[in-house]
């Protein structure tokens, strides 16, 4: 909402001198937040006066066109110049060069002089043009920023305008003059009006304030008038559609006389186009008073008005020349030819006052919230009429609002008004709520006295009676967002001031720190990081395609995911059912950034529909839903665990004087999601793996000891590296953390640590090349029984000395009792029975 | 070399002047020694078989009975001194040898290479669990919750009307079937109602997570970023009480010095509302409030939607972005250097911001 501080000085006692900037510091203190400063002054000065053209000499040019050398006079005759600098004449009459060509000798223009600046940082001087010195311009409305008209210059009688030579054409455009622009929240729409702004303005400073809508004589009772009928036979939740309809009738009008420059600024500084002159008015009367209202042209009317529901099928021309189909739920006003407007939202072409309109017939209503907001959504249509009453509007302003643009037509367009008028609807009673005494007080945390809460709530114009107990508040018809006592207790809070509210800190019951969860996933995360990961975050969108190869590891089956139904970019459509996707992006930006050696890892939750997805309504607010209602909802919440990924891409190091970088292979990345194992103390199994998204032959499968999947970790395939345009043997790991999470233990219990000699022994065998060590390796723990502490894979060898087709597996064993000291014989044994099951198994040979 | 290897005529053992000559020549040979071989050659020309004091030992034998204990204290004397000598200088030069070794063992440390890269944590997880850390250790504890939500949780239950202007205020992601009226939450305050379904009364929960609106990426907006929000349900609470929490976590956050400011602002799921604005001395072009988040007293209807009486119970609820944070207390310029993921921003904070 943008605030002419002039506008605004009708209504309170802003002080002299103060600016935009003055205004909006004021008003921030009672909730309205500063936009922005329309300041025209920042981008025009003077000297831009009225003169007279005295003279005109069309003179063609060699390029086809033809320039007027006019004599202006600037000053009256017989009176002295009094401004001084280059170029400008002290006999008051200035020679300049002007290209356009309607206007004549004797009409009054706008001439800027030299010393003067336009908008654009255009200054004006004495320049040599067309053979002549031009000391000034004679200017267009665009350019002195009033609007886009540049069709010629300004011929100030084509405004009604006919002020004495010499004039500062800065005021009489209100080009001094300036605005404030607020942001007003959602629940305030009686601040969309300078009404609203101007109280708000009186709270804030302190400073007396008058009502406009009291300014206006409102004749008791109207009736007799237009015939509206209020036919709603489907009202939305039970609440009429219109509940008010106010109409008047004004004859006679002269709808093409100029707009007044005072009312003109005044609309444009608040951002309102002039349109003719009637449209001002009635645009002016929303602005002034918060009402939105409608002029239509009484000779376009079929008969009476009703305000019903669209028909089936029904369509309109709104204003804007736009067809529209209509909504059975859009509330439209029609007379007997059909839908004229939607109500609240947009007027009908058909029915748009013109230059030719000699009766006028005046609409104020009151319309409900809910109906407006959707039909406005519904047509796309945010409307400044919309936009209030979405809102909500003063149900007793229909009358005065109404009145109000009788007046000024009457006024301004020389109309009479017919003294029959229209006001029919039941208007909602007045809300009271009762405010218990000490409510406020508990609630903010200050010991309000009497006076600041009665003094408060009566200065925003409500009612206050004392009653048993605290008081009985009636909220002014302006204020549909007061409805409840805490409502109320805002609004005391406000107007005293919220910086008077003291600080006291709660105590809260003793917490149980963070949770099981929330402590491991801090230690994975660490974890990565310490092992010298960098952690990225990537955004959780991504293509149908890469939800298709890296959410299953099989190729070609279906992965179901959620696709938003309004993404920021239709490619990037998809939530994510796999972190490597963002990572892959995040790695190619890196890449693309000059960084070719990277280890990245992400976080973040994966989106897997299955079963129910959401539920097919949700219940009212202000309520706790039932227990199947609520857990409905839960259980349409698609699962969403955390999944942990990394990627590496390029080399472990730098290269450096005695440091031999080594390219990053399969074995980091599964190394790098064993840390993560490792650190909440699970096992994890790792077999040979088969991933669409992975090299068929360097993939890792780690599942828990269950069977229960946790993710995959290797080489990614060449191909899909190629077509993702990374280099080759970038690999990657993706874990499912929630997993790992459940398997850790609640509590580790303890192992006895043996503290008797050792007996380490190793073992060659040779089996089937494509024998998978850890099988072996199993197989070796098992046979050799419990004087086993552990095995380790220390080498593999092919080569001489070993049959085609196999390769050499040595382990180091490592024998230890828990109490004794083994012989040599005891760990022989064990280890020929280990070796024993491994040869039984898989038909290995000791070497 | 040549010096040491002379063919020496050996002294008579009985000659003490002889001897001693030999004595000087030996201690004289073991000063020019340079290094350690060349002492061993002073060493073996001086005290070796075919030395004069070695030779003149082994004429003790042809000597009379009577001479030969003269002559063994004479030589043993000699010899004494010879070993002495050669001792004390053999010392030295291994001190000066191994002091020369280490010297050349001498790297450039400056050229040091990194084999192990530390990694980073990201600024914005960090934070997180900073702030985290500070309600923790106010007696709160942490909440969370899905980021695919329904939208009774985001909307309806913190009393957003379903056609008031209000629901449009947070630029929405719906998701595929409009009708499963599933989104991506907006803000993490379905983890506050959540909570309170959820949990015993008293309530004192801090919810930080992943949030989501429409907006495209640009230097102070992006579509996905971080919130934490707080809830305190109890007896009795006021606005006084959300006051002085949020002075207390700004000052953990900011230092003692820290100041907050309310503002009267709207929130449908708060009643009264306030914007939160935080007063940064060391701001960028001097010191001013910064908008910081917003807060307010629960709005009784969304403790009804928990089952919680509103006359009973009330509570207060705050939001701030951490994103915007982190901006304005480490000076980051650009939204997009938080969200793109080059190593380069979060490899400079290391794992403590």
């Amino acid at each position: 909402m943008r605030i002419p501080l002039s506008w605004l000085r009708d209504y309170t006692e802003l002080p002299a001198g103060a600016s935009a900037e003055d205004l909006m510091a004021d008003l921030v203190r009672v909730g309205f937040e500063e936009e922005d400063v329309h300041r025209p002054a920042d981008s025009i000065s003077g000297p831009v006066v009225v003169g007279q053209v005295l003279s005109l000499v069309k003179e063609p040019q060699s390029n086809g066109k033809t320039i007027n050398w006019c004599q202006v006079r600037v000053v009256p005759e017989g009176r002295e110049q009094t401004l001084e600098g280059k170029g400008i004449d002290p006999s008051g009459v200035q020679g300049i060069v002007c290209g356009a060509h309607n206007f004549v000798e004797g009409d009054k223009v706008v001439v800027t002089l030299p010393g003067a600046v336009l908008p654009g940082d255009f200054h004006i001087s004495p320049r040599k043009t067309y053979g002549h010195v031009s000391a000034g311009m004679i200017a267009s409305a665009r350019e002195l920023g009033l609007g886009d008209e540049h069709d010629g210059i300004i011929v100030l009688s084509t405004l009604g305008l006919d002020p004495e030579l010499g004039t500062d054409a800065l005021e009489l455009f209100g080009l001094k003059d300036e605005a404030a622009e607020i942001n007003v929240t959602p629940d305030r729409s009686y601040a969309f009006s300078l009404r609203g702004v101007a109280r708000e303005y009186a709270h804030a400073t302190g400073t007396p304030f008058t009502d406009p809508a009291t300014t206006v004589t409102v004749p008791a009772g109207l009736t007799g008038g237009f015939p509206v009928t209020l036919a709603d036979d489907a009202p939305i939740y039970g609440v009429p559609g219109c509940d008010r309809f106010v109409a008047r009738v004004v004859r006679g009008v002269d709808a093409s006389r100029p707009t007044p420059q005072w009312m003109v600024s005044r609309l444009r500084l608040a951002g309102i186009r002039s349109i003719s002159l009637p449209v001002d008015i009635s645009n002016y009367v929303m602005l002034e008073l918060g009402q939105p209202n409608h002029c239509y042209d009484l000779d376009t009317l079929d008969t009476g008005i009703t305000v019903r529901r669209a028909l089936p099928g029904e369509r309109l021309v709104t204003l804007d020349d736009k067809d529209r189909e209509l909504s059975g739920e859009d509330l439209v006003i029609a007379d007997a030819s059909g839908a004229i407007g939607i109500a609240g939202v947009m007027g009908g072409a058909r029915t748009e006052v013109s230059d030719s309109t000699t009766d006028i017939l005046v609409e104020a209503a009151h319309f409900d919230t809910v109906s407006i907001a959707r039909s406005r959504r519904r047509h796309k249509l945010p409307s400044e009429a919309s936009k209030r009453f979405e809102r909500g509007v003063d149900w007793q302003l229909g009358p005065v609002a109404a009145q109000r643009v009788v007046d000024l037509l009457v006024e301004l367009a020389g109309g009479t008004a017919d003294d029959a008028g229209t006001d029919v609807g039941t208007a909602p009673s007045s809300v009271a709520v009762f405010l218990p005494a000490g409510f406020a007080a508990a609630r903010i945390g200050v010991d309000y006295s009497t006076e600041q809460i009665v003094g408060s709530l009566t200065d925003l114009g409500a009612t206050v009676e004392d009653t048993e107990g605290g008081w009985t508040v009636t909220v002014p018809s302006w204020r549909n967002d007061l409805v409840t006592k805490e409502d109320l207790s805002e609004e005391i809070a406000r107007l005293v001031g919220y910086d008077t509210i003291p600080a006291t800190l709660p105590v809260a019951p003793p917490g149980r720190g963070l949770s099981r969860v929330q402590k491991q996933r801090r230690r994975v995360l660490q974890a990565l990081a310490d092992a010298g990961l960098v952690e990225v975050m990537a955004y959780p969108f991504v293509s149908k395609a890469s939800n298709d190869v890296f959410g299953t590891a099989e190729p070609g089956a279906p992965v179901p995911a959620v696709k938003l139904a309004n993404p920021l970019s239709e490619e990037f459509g998809w939530l994510r059912t796999s972190v490597l996707p963002g990572l892959i992006e995040v790695a190619k930006r890196n890449i693309s950034r000059g960084f070719r050696d990277l280890a990245l890892y992400e976080s973040g939750l994966v989106f897997l529909p299955s079963g129910e997805f959401g539920t097919a309504s949700i219940p009212t607010l202000g309520a706790k839903p039932a227990e199947d209602v609520l857990d409905g909802l839960y259980n349409g919440i698609p699962e969403q665990p955390l999944h942990i990924g990394g990627l590496l891409v390029g080399k472990d190091s730098p290269a450096a004087p005695g440091n031999s970088p080594r390219a990053w292979d399969w074995s980091d990345a599964l190394d790098a999601a064993r840390v993560a194992a490792d650190v909440l103390g699970v096992e994890v199994v790792v077999e040979q793996g088969a991933h669409q998204a992975f090299h068929p032959g360097r993939a890792a499968r780690l599942s828990l000891r269950s069977g229960e999947l946790v993710g995959y970790a290797g080489e990614l395939h060449p191909k899909l590296l190629a077509s993702l345009d990374l280099p080759a043997r970038t690999v990657a790991f993706e874990i499912d953390g929630d997993v790992l999470f459940e398997a850790a233990a609640d509590v580790v219990v303890a192992k006895h640590i043996s503290t008797f000699p050792v007996a380490t022994q190793d073992v060659a065998l040779i089996v089937d090349g494509g024998l998978p060590a850890a099988h072996v390796q199993d197989a070796l723990r098992e046979g050799a029984g419990e004087l086993l502490e552990d095995v380790a894979l220390f080498d593999v060898y092919v080569g001489i000395g070993i049959p085609e087709g196999k390769k050499s597996l040595a382990f180091g064993l490592r024998f230890r009792a828990e109490d004794r000291t083994l012989t040599a014989d005891e760990a022989s044994e064990a280890r020929a029975a280990a070796v024993a099951l491994a040869a039984e198994r898989f038909g290995a040979v000791q070497r | 070399m040549s010096e040491t290897t002379k063919e020496v005529m050996a002294p008579s053992p009985l000659d003490e002047e002889a001897l001693q000559g030999a004595v000087a020549e030996a201690l004289e040979a073991f000063a020019a020694a340079a290094d350690l071989e060349q002492l061993k050659a002073a060493r073996l020309a001086h005290t070796g078989e075919k030395s004069p004091l070695s030779q003149a030992n082994a004429a003790i034998r042809d000597l009379a009975k009577d001479q030969k204990s003269a002559a063994g204290k004479l030589i043993g004397a000699a010899r004494g001194q010879v070993n002495k000598a050669l001792a004390a200088r053999a010392a030295v030069l291994e001190e000066e040898n191994d002091a020369r070794i280490l010297l050349e063992e001498t790297v450039d440390v400056t050229a040091a290479p990194r084999r192990r890269r530390a990694g980073a944590r990201h600024p914005l997880s960090v934070l997180q669990e900073q702030v985290s850390d500070i309600f923790v250790g106010m007696g709160w504890e942490i909440a969370e919750g899905p980021e695919l939500e329904s939208e009774w949780f985001n909307f309806d239950a913190l009393n957003f009307q379903p056609d008031h202007p209000a629901r449009e205020m947070q630029d929405t992601f719906f998701v595929e079937p409009p009708e499963a009226h599933l989104l991506l939450r907006t803000h993490t305050s379905p983890v506050q109602v959540r909570s309170m379904l959820e949990r015993e009364l008293p309530v004192y929960v801090l919810c930080p997570g992943k949030v989501f609106r429409t907006d495209e990426l640009d230097a102070t907006h992006t579509p996905v970023f971080h919130q934490f929000e707080g809830l305190a349900i109890d007896k009795g609470l006021s606005m006084a009480d959300l006051r002085g929490t949020l002075e207390h976590f700004a000052r953990q956050m900011f230092g003692d010095e820290a100041q907050i400011r309310l503002r009267p602002n709207y929130f449908p799921f708060t009643e009264p509302s306030a914007e939160l604005d935080i007063w940064h001395p060391g701001a960028k072009g001097g010191p001013r409030w910064i908008e910081w988040g917003g807060c307010g007293m629960v709005n009784p209807n969304v403790l009804r939607a928990a089952g919680i009486d509103p006359e009973e119970y009330s509570g207060f609820a705050f939001g701030m972005g951490i994103e915007r944070t982190l901006m304005f207390r480490n000076e980051v310029a650009d939204m997009r250097d938080m969200i793109e993921g080059d190593i380069r921003f979060s490899e400079h904070f290391g794992m403590e911001i």
